[in-house]
């Protein structure tokens, strides 16, 4: 058979099984990243506050899941919290059935929870780096916390943020293939299925490899050009 | 509980060390070769230049555990050649493969981070030391390379940091690192304490990595410290 053969798509090939993996990762990815975000500013707001435990809390948990493998956190929220809710089950009523959080869930909140981590730290850092004179400003013109927050802070908090939260988006895209360890049916999971009938590893997994490094280097182009159009207000200094 | 710990605590320190193992040498490995693909990579010809943003792109582009299954179950594939080379014992052996990968994936996150060091070296440093008529080794020996390391020293940390995290997708292809060993354990043991364990035993390792990378980054700046008393660290945290 030739290669191309392999790749292609329909009953023949493992073209359409890959292609179907490729959206799932895309969906899983797309999935994480409101889950993160939502979760990171939170996080990022309570590091912030006055109160010394909020801020510690914040501290304890970033560091936390960034110093911890994303596999295992992975393990954790897909063993751990399936746990969870069938002993929670079970103690409701010992005559509920057995629950198991699918690898789709389990993954969105893993890599969420990764994600939230890291963005975090950069939202934390874009809030240190923005120019405090500008909320005065706000003050002064007799605004409310609010709008300041919103018309001011919101959109230069968003445009020195984005670079950092363009490379979580990248870290996010790549570590969705660790979730085809726990069985989800995602590019990874395809590429091994397709392994295992045709012997062909070699094909498959630079198919795999090759279809990643295209998706982060469009993203790349992308987030480079949302860069560009965020600082499209920036006074150049000469 | 402490039954628990002492029954599998033994296994994950075994696991613990293969993990220090295969991450200390392919982080040392990648920074020795760092060095002579980052001048390269800054090199004005297009030939030096483009094999190595290609590589960079390649290994920063793809998820490590599609690398490592690459090179791994890729290499069987090509079994009856490797055979022929005499290479397919180092093949054969997970823990040589994922050393290999992990090398050049580190060693294209060192040479990015290496090729900003050195090109953030500030332009009057070069200047001043050109025209006191030193030659280009000199230069990049006395000067540059200084300059550019410690610039470069707290990301080289995180980079270390981001290996031994990394370093557990090396469990997939049954590498007995800590990883590997926490989901054997756990197998035997359907104990999600396992994983807690493995959690602590990781997180202990990062810690002690970075209070001692901060001891030696307060060696290398501490020209600086001692002109802004008060000042704070360089690197602001661990990853």
């Amino acid at each position: 058979m030739d290669y191309l053969t392999y790749l292609s798509l329909g009953d023949s090939g493992w073209g359409d099984e890959l292609l179907k993996g490729l959206v799932v990762t895309l969906g899983l990815a797309l999935c994480a990243l409101p889950v993160g975000l939502a979760i990171g500013t939170g996080v990022a707001a309570l590091s912030i506050s006055a109160h010394k435990s909020y801020r510690w809390f914040a501290n304890v948990y970033t560091t936390v899941l960034r110093g911890l493998p994303e596999l295992l956190t992975l393990f954790i929220i897909y063993h751990g919290v399936g746990l969870l809710i069938n002993n929670t089950l079970k103690w409701l009523d010992p005559s509920n059935g057995f629950f198991e959080l699918n690898p789709f869930g389990a993954g969105v909140i893993a890599l969420g929870l990764v994600f939230s981590a890291y963005a975090a730290e950069v939202l934390r850092g874009a809030w240190k780096a923005m120019d405090k004179g500008q909320r005065e400003a706000g003050y002064s013109l007799a605004m409310t916390r609010l709008q300041i927050f919103w018309f001011i802070e919101r959109p230069q908090l968003l445009r020195l943020a984005l670079p950092g939260l363009g490379n979580l988006w990248i870290n996010l895209l790549k570590d969705t293939a660790l979730v085809s360890v726990i069985a989800l049916d995602d590019l990874m999971r395809a590429a091994n299925i397709a392994v295992g009938a045709t012997k062909k590893p070699f094909l498959f997994y630079l198919t795999v490899c090759l279809a990643y490094w295209a998706v982060c280097v469009c993203c790349e182009r992308l987030l480079a050009v949302m860069e560009q159009h965020s600082k499209r207000g920036v006074r150049v200094s000469r | 509980m402490i039954d628990f710990i002492a029954q599998v605590a033994p296994m994950l320190l075994d696991g613990a060390w293969i993990t220090l193992k295969i991450t200390f040498i392919s982080v040392s490995l990648a920074a020795l070769l760092a060095l002579p693909m980052s001048i390269l990579r800054i090199q004005s010809s297009r030939v030096y230049r483009w094999p190595v943003k290609l590589f960079i792109s390649f290994f920063r582009g793809t998820p490590l555990i599609a690398q490592l299954f690459l090179l791994y179950y890729g290499s069987g594939q090509f079994r009856p050649w490797l055979m022929d080379m005499g290479l397919w014992t180092f093949f054969r052996d997970p823990v040589n493969c994922a050393m290999l990968v992990f090398t050049l994936n580190s060693l294209a996150y060192q040479t990015e981070i290496l090729r900003g060091a050195i090109q953030s070296v500030d332009a009057g440093e070069i200047e001043a030391a050109k025209s006191m008529g030193m030659q280009n080794s000199l230069l990049y020996k006395h000067i540059v390379l200084p300059l550019a390391y410690r610039i470069a020293f707290p990301a080289l940390g995180n980079e270390c940091i981001l290996m031994l995290k990394g370093g557990a997708v090396a469990s997939v292809i049954t590498v007995m690192d800590l990883m590997g060993q926490t989901r054997r354990a756990f197998s035997q043991t359907f104990d999600i304490s396992t994983y807690f364990l493995a959690a602590a035993m990781y997180l202990i390792i990062a810690t002690l990595f970075v209070m001692a990378w901060r001891q030696a980054e307060r060696y290398l700046y501490r020209h600086q410290i001692q002109r802004t008393p008060g000042a704070k660290s360089v690197t602001a945290a661990a990853t």
